[in-house]
């Protein structure tokens, strides 16, 4: 890494970068041992210049950024390198010059808007504290700066809503209050740790547009922290790609995305799922075809768009009411899904997209028999769910599976993998002690797991490695069609491309249908043969997915793909 | 926050009901003669105890005689004690020395339990956290009377600082001694849940960001980490009042100080029945009440409460 | 402006930076679950072994109090009234001429079995209580929360010495029910609330969708989930409750004058406090040992099932 240290000063320029980062090392105390979090990462980043660190979780991008700021854990410290701002090297000032700088001259954007607000005191307060502690404003001209700060950031209501609590805050106002915060002082640097990861797409891409013209307008610098190569690409001139601790690769992001170099980053750049993705192809032959996968795919397109057999699940004009209590006795009714029609042939994707909100998971859990529907019918294989008689609920349980959004809640923490993939075998009587052992084993083997993976608990696997499993246990049954609601959501990019990979094959080898509910246009795009757009509740446009994407009729749904960051990015063209 | 205050009063109601209601049940309601039980095997004259069965209805219905009883706790009349007088004379009289107490108590263990435990919390893992922890364990295993009897040697016998008993008129100097005593567990308790909420805040996402925004450490300390911190202390507070009415009846009979946890102790070592129960009772509706104002508080502390449906 | 300034385009020389295979699986640890993960945590903390060292050895003075001392606790001289130590009788005697070793010993078993009870009663009913509201929520949730309610209203020490003034019988039994009565929501409260968040996890959603009943997933999934809790607030309450006893002893409304207790020496040793001070120490050392270990080990116990408390550790 010695040699690296030089390779990225920049010869050309003129100017003394606003912040030198060289080889910075960053170590953290644990129960076993010392770990090196972060090793020889090295960027130049100038005023008025927007530079992006995209990496995986556990890539050391976060730690990094929190470390410029002198903000890491208590077992953490910079064990190496410097980070040179404005002259000053950030990793060797004293508290007192440190808070100076913070907020003033480097502000920071956190990562997840439900907690990085106090919830016990006023927005109002939050944001004037940051005022007082760095400008020379106070009382009136404070509360009037902040009311400014405020509107900046997009609340347009500010002055209305000064006095309330975070918690009357919907996630993406949180976040704007809190870009707010980190512009308020005007600092030189902004520090954006995934500031919109936690929100719906249309939000983010407002919120970013908002903070793209709030930085230009006063020439601020951003320092972008994301998992998004496309949301990178996007909003910053410069990317610096982390893996394990490293730089693997840094400079101009479109270069970079157009024409990645280094392995992994080619891994990444082909796994993220973009408008240009194409669906993921088996790469089990299908039984149906002689001829070359792609045939086959075009051939199961063509049967989509017009089906000529019964679809094997058929939703007509379902409706579902929520009473909503009120306080006191008032109660409101909800409509989470209104009049939602859509069919799905056997053995093809249909993929159901929409923000929060849109209804998409309530359409899940009516199909999955838990909830009720109330009103309008939703057949399976010619047969009423909503009427599937009590008795007979084992066997509907048995042919429709569901797989769900969190890896970490999806596996009972106290039994072993072994005992949660041989449930859905003991629930409906299948097989004894051994057999079931032998099930459990190829069941893990068609999820590329070893399958002594029986034996552990889900603490010490990944979250790929649970949704894995989760999907193992709904094969358990041999089902016929599989709810994956934001199945692949909470996963890295290559994780996710690997599990998506894995639903293709299963797709293939079993003829399995699936019910694919997701928010990521690009992944829908990778998985799906059809797609049902929804919006607070109703449909919004119903397709194949060739056609919504390109050619969507509805105004929402261009909104939703113009809205996906880096959407107009072909990735990895030249190469 | 007006709805809220309502709502807790209207909970309020059954909860009070039912709690006297358990009250009288298990005391009254109990197989045998209630008169026979009240006083253990020190029987009273029959003339005291054909009065008692006056004054509590013994003829009457058990629901009856409790509705009347309940009754004549709206009116203030809380019964009379074993020598004739009326409870609420005697409540008039005592209640100021155990309120004195009480401030004392509530004020030691309030102050120095969160700046001790603020102290650990923030130094979690030194020499310091480490003192604390120790010493707060060893507070809340010795039980309040070992505590009592101990200060009471020290400080009363072998030093000679203080008196071993209070003088009636128990003045606030005096009560310094036995409020430590009286405090001495919640105190340790309060210095563990500060210290651990605390320490848990100061990892809290919220507290990176005001460091972030920057804000001085002090600031970030008062503002953020001992500001919420306090929540949770506050819930304590309530449930450690109950503790604490135990703890005066300790602390009042050791010192022999006269206040309501010394009456109720003369009562229970002599057996005099009939006082400590309309004492408990008393107590209790104190408990309740003061319940309630916990509740509020928490509710001005956390505004989560207070918007919550 | 930046589109004018050339940035180096830098690649990490590929054999310094290999890459892994994505998500594989680290077989280099070996399996361990939950429990056993808490239990290996414990395992290597020394506070654990003193804990346990000094529960069993409480434990054995309530089960073979000989294996201690031969002499009999009640047995007084009152020729010996207040002496010292003497030959095999190491701490002395008190003022009614008994002996106090054998005393000290003799009362840990009225303390440790009125503790043991009591916390077995109300994790017992709280448990049960708590999680089968929590659970099945509705009605049946709102009518066992506030009749909880009003049991917590009455502090539990409190509404033991009003019953323990009246009641005629006194013993172990009666003095466990007594505080169990009263003690139970506490445990329901927290139970309650474990449930509540276990019941929601989406390993319930994905078992009701195999179709598992819902009695089998309260025992096989959620009860599991939500123990934890319970346990520690279980080895804490048991210290308090040997506190209950003894202030309840140390009243005279306890056991009765027959029984040995730590709680009654302690209270007789107030008449005796100005000549010999140490016929306090003993009882009361006796009396925090055996709570400050159950109390330890809460805390260790507690520290072993919260993983985020033992990351911070």
């Amino acid at each position: 890494m010695k040699e690296s240290t030089n390779v990225n000063i920049d010869p050309n320029a003129q100017e003394i970068p606003l912040l030198q980062v060289r080889d910075l090392q960053i170590t953290f105390k644990t129960v076993n041992g010392e770990v090196n979090a972060v090793r020889g990462v090295s960027f130049d980043l100038y005023q008025g210049e927007n530079l992006a660190i995209v990496g995986e979780s556990g890539s050391g991008k976060s730690t990094t950024a929190t470390a410029i700021l002198d903000l890491l854990a208590e077992n953490g410290r910079v064990s190496g390198g410097s980070a040179l701002f404005n002259g000053k090297d950030l990793t060797k000032l004293s508290r007192k010059e440190m808070e100076h700088i913070r907020g003033r001259e480097i502000g920071y954007v956190p990562q997840d808007p439900m907690s990085n607000l106090n919830p016990v005191w006023n927005v109002g307060f939050q944001v004037k504290e940051t005022i007082e502690a760095n400008t020379e404003l106070r009382g009136k001209d404070a509360k009037a700066r902040v009311i400014e700060v405020l509107k900046e950031a997009g609340l347009s209501d500010a002055g209305s809503r000064l006095r309330q609590y975070p918690n009357q805050f919907s996630g993406g106002m949180r976040q704007r209050v809190l870009i707010g915060i980190g512009m308020s002082a005007r600092p030189k640097l902004l520090v954006a740790d995934e500031p919109t990861s936690a929100l719906d797409v249309t939000v983010q891409r407002r919120i970013l547009d908002h903070l793209g013209t709030l930085t230009r307008e006063h020439g601020t610098s951003v320092m972008f922290i994301t998992h998004d190569l496309g949301l990178a690409a996007e909003r910053a001139e410069k990317l610096v790609v982390m893996y394990k601790g490293q730089v693997v690769e840094y400079g101009d992001s479109k270069e970079i995305l157009a024409d990645p170099k280094h392995p992994y980053t080619k891994r990444l750049v082909a796994a993220a799922p973009s408008l240009a993705s194409r669906r993921i192809q088996s790469a089990v032959e299908s039984k149906a075809t002689a001829g070359t996968v792609g045939d086959a795919v075009a051939v199961a397109r063509d049967q989509a768009a017009v089906p000529t057999e019964a679809p094997l699940i058929s939703v007509d004009n379902v409706t579902k009411i929520y009473d909503i209590s009120q306080g006191g006795f008032k109660k409101t009714q909800f409509k989470a899904a209104d009049n939602v029609s859509f069919k799905i042939a056997k053995g093809k994707t249909m993929a159901i997209v929409g923000e929060s909100g849109s209804g998409k998971s309530t359409i899940a859990k009516l199909f999955l028999k838990l909830e009720d529907i109330s009103s309008g019918t939703m057949t399976f294989d010619g047969r009423d769910v909503g009427s599937w008689p009590k008795r007979e609920l084992l066997e509907f349980r048995r042919r429709v599976q569901p797989v769900f959004q969190d890896p970490y809640g999806t596996l009972d923490p106290m039994r072993s993998i072994g005992a949660s993939i041989a449930e859905p075998l003991v629930t409906h009587g299948i097989g004894d002690t051994a057999s079931n052992r032998k099930t459990v084993a190829e069941l893990l083997e068609q999820v590329s797991l070893p399958a002594s993976t029986a034996n552990r608990y889900p603490n010490e696997l990944s979250g790929g490695q649970r949704q894995r499993i989760a999907i193992a246990r709904a094969l358990a049954l041999k089902p016929e069609v599989l709810v994956l609601d934001e199945a692949v959501s909470a996963l890295d990019v290559l994780v996710q491309a690997q599990v998506l990979q894995l639903l293709a094959d299963l797709q293939a080898e079993l003829d399995l249908t699936y019910l694919f509910i997701t928010h990521d246009l690009g992944v829908v795009r990778m998985v799906a043969d059809d797609v049902t757009v929804m919006r607070q509740g109703r449909v919004v446009e119903a397709a194949s997915t060739d056609e919504v994407f390109e050619n969507p009729k509805e105004q929402y749904t261009i909104d939703l793909l113009e809205a996906i960051p880096g959407g107009k990015f072909e990735f990895g063209t030249s190469a | 926050m007006l709805w809220y205050i309502g709502r807790r009063l209207l909970q309020l109601i059954p909860v009070f009901f039912g709690a006297t209601l358990l009250i009288y049940l298990m005391v009254f309601a109990m197989p045998g003669d209630p008169i026979a039980a009240l006083f253990g095997d020190r029987q009273p004259s029959p003339e005291i105890i054909a009065q008692l069965r006056a004054q509590y209805n013994l003829d009457k219905p058990v629901i009856v005689q409790y509705l009347i009883w309940i009754g004549g706790l709206f009116r203030g009349d809380f019964g009379t004690t074993y020598s004739g007088q009326p409870v609420s004379a005697v409540m008039a009289q005592a209640f100021p020395i155990t309120a004195r107490l009480a401030v004392l108590a509530l004020l030691f263990e309030g102050v120095a339990g969160i700046a001790i435990g603020l102290v650990a919390g923030l130094r979690k893992g030194k020499i310091f956290d480490n003192t604390a922890l120790v010493v707060s364990l060893l507070l809340i295993s010795v039980p309040t009377f070992v505590t009592g009897f101990v200060l009471q040697y020290l400080f009363g016998i072998k030093w000679g600082i203080i008196s071993t008993t209070v003088s009636g008129a128990a003045p606030w100097g005096e009560l310094i001694v036995p409020a430590i005593v009286l405090a001495s567990v919640s105190f340790a308790n309060i210095l563990r849940l500060t210290r651990a909420s605390v320490a848990e805040n100061m990892g809290a996402d919220f507290v990176r960001t005001a460091t972030a925004k920057g804000l001085k450490r002090g600031r970030v300390i008062r503002v953020h980490i001992l500001r919420n911190s306090l929540i949770p202390v506050v819930t304590y507070l309530g449930t450690d009042l109950g503790a604490l009415m135990v703890g005066a009846i300790v602390t009042e009979g050791i010192f022999n100080i006269h206040g309501v946890g010394g009456t109720v102790y003369q009562a229970v070592i002599k057996g005099e029945g009939p006082t400590v129960v309309a004492f408990v009772a008393v107590m209790v509706i104190i408990f309740m009440l003061a319940n309630l104002l916990v509740d509020l508080l928490y509710a001005v502390l956390d505004p989560r409460i207070r918007y919550a449906k | 402006m930046p589109s004018n300034r050339h940035i180096e385009r830098y690649v990490a020389p590929i054999d310094e930076t290999p890459v892994a295979g994505v998500d594989a699986v680290d077989t280099s640890q070996k399996a361990s679950s939950v429990w056993g993960d808490a239990w290996k945590d414990m395992r290597k903390r020394w506070m654990t072994w003193v804990c346990f060292a000094l529960i069993v050895l409480v434990l054995l003075a309530v089960a073979f109090p000989q294996l201690y001392t031969r002499t009999d606790p009640d047995y007084k001289s009152l020729m010996d009234s207040l002496e010292g130590p003497t030959e095999g009788h190491p701490l002395g005697f008190n003022k009614q001429g008994q002996d106090v070793f054998a005393r000290l010993i003799w009362g840990a078993r009225a303390s440790v079995i009125v503790g043991l009870l009591a916390t077995v009663l109300t994790s017992l009913i709280g448990g049960i209580v708590g999680a089968i509201a929590g659970y099945y929520g509705g009605w049946l949730d709102a009518v066992v929360s506030r009749i909880g309610d009003i049991f917590f209203a009455i502090p539990s020490v409190l509404g033991a010495i009003v019953v323990m003034t009246v009641l005629p019988f006194r013993n172990v039994f009666s003095i466990a029910i007594t505080l169990a009565i009263f003690g139970w929501p506490q445990v329901a409260r927290i139970m309650r609330g474990a449930v509540l968040t276990a019941k929601n996890a989406d390993y319930v959603t994905a078992s009701i969708a195999l179709g598992v009943s819902r009695g089998k997933i309260l025992l096989r999934h959620v009860i599991p989930n939500a123990l934890a809790p319970v346990i520690v607030i279980t080895t804490v309450s048991l210290g308090a409750y040997i506190v209950a006893e003894a202030t309840l002893s140390f009243l005279g409304i306890g056991l009765g004058d027959s029984a040995i207790s730590w709680g009654m020496d302690i209270s007789a040793a107030q008449s005796t406090l100005r000549v010999k001070p140490e016929l306090l120490l003993w009882p009361s050392a006796a009396l925090a040992v055996t709570v400050l270990s159950f109390l330890l080990l809460g805390d260790v116990v507690r520290d072993a099932l919260d993983p985020k408390a033992r990351s911070r550790r």
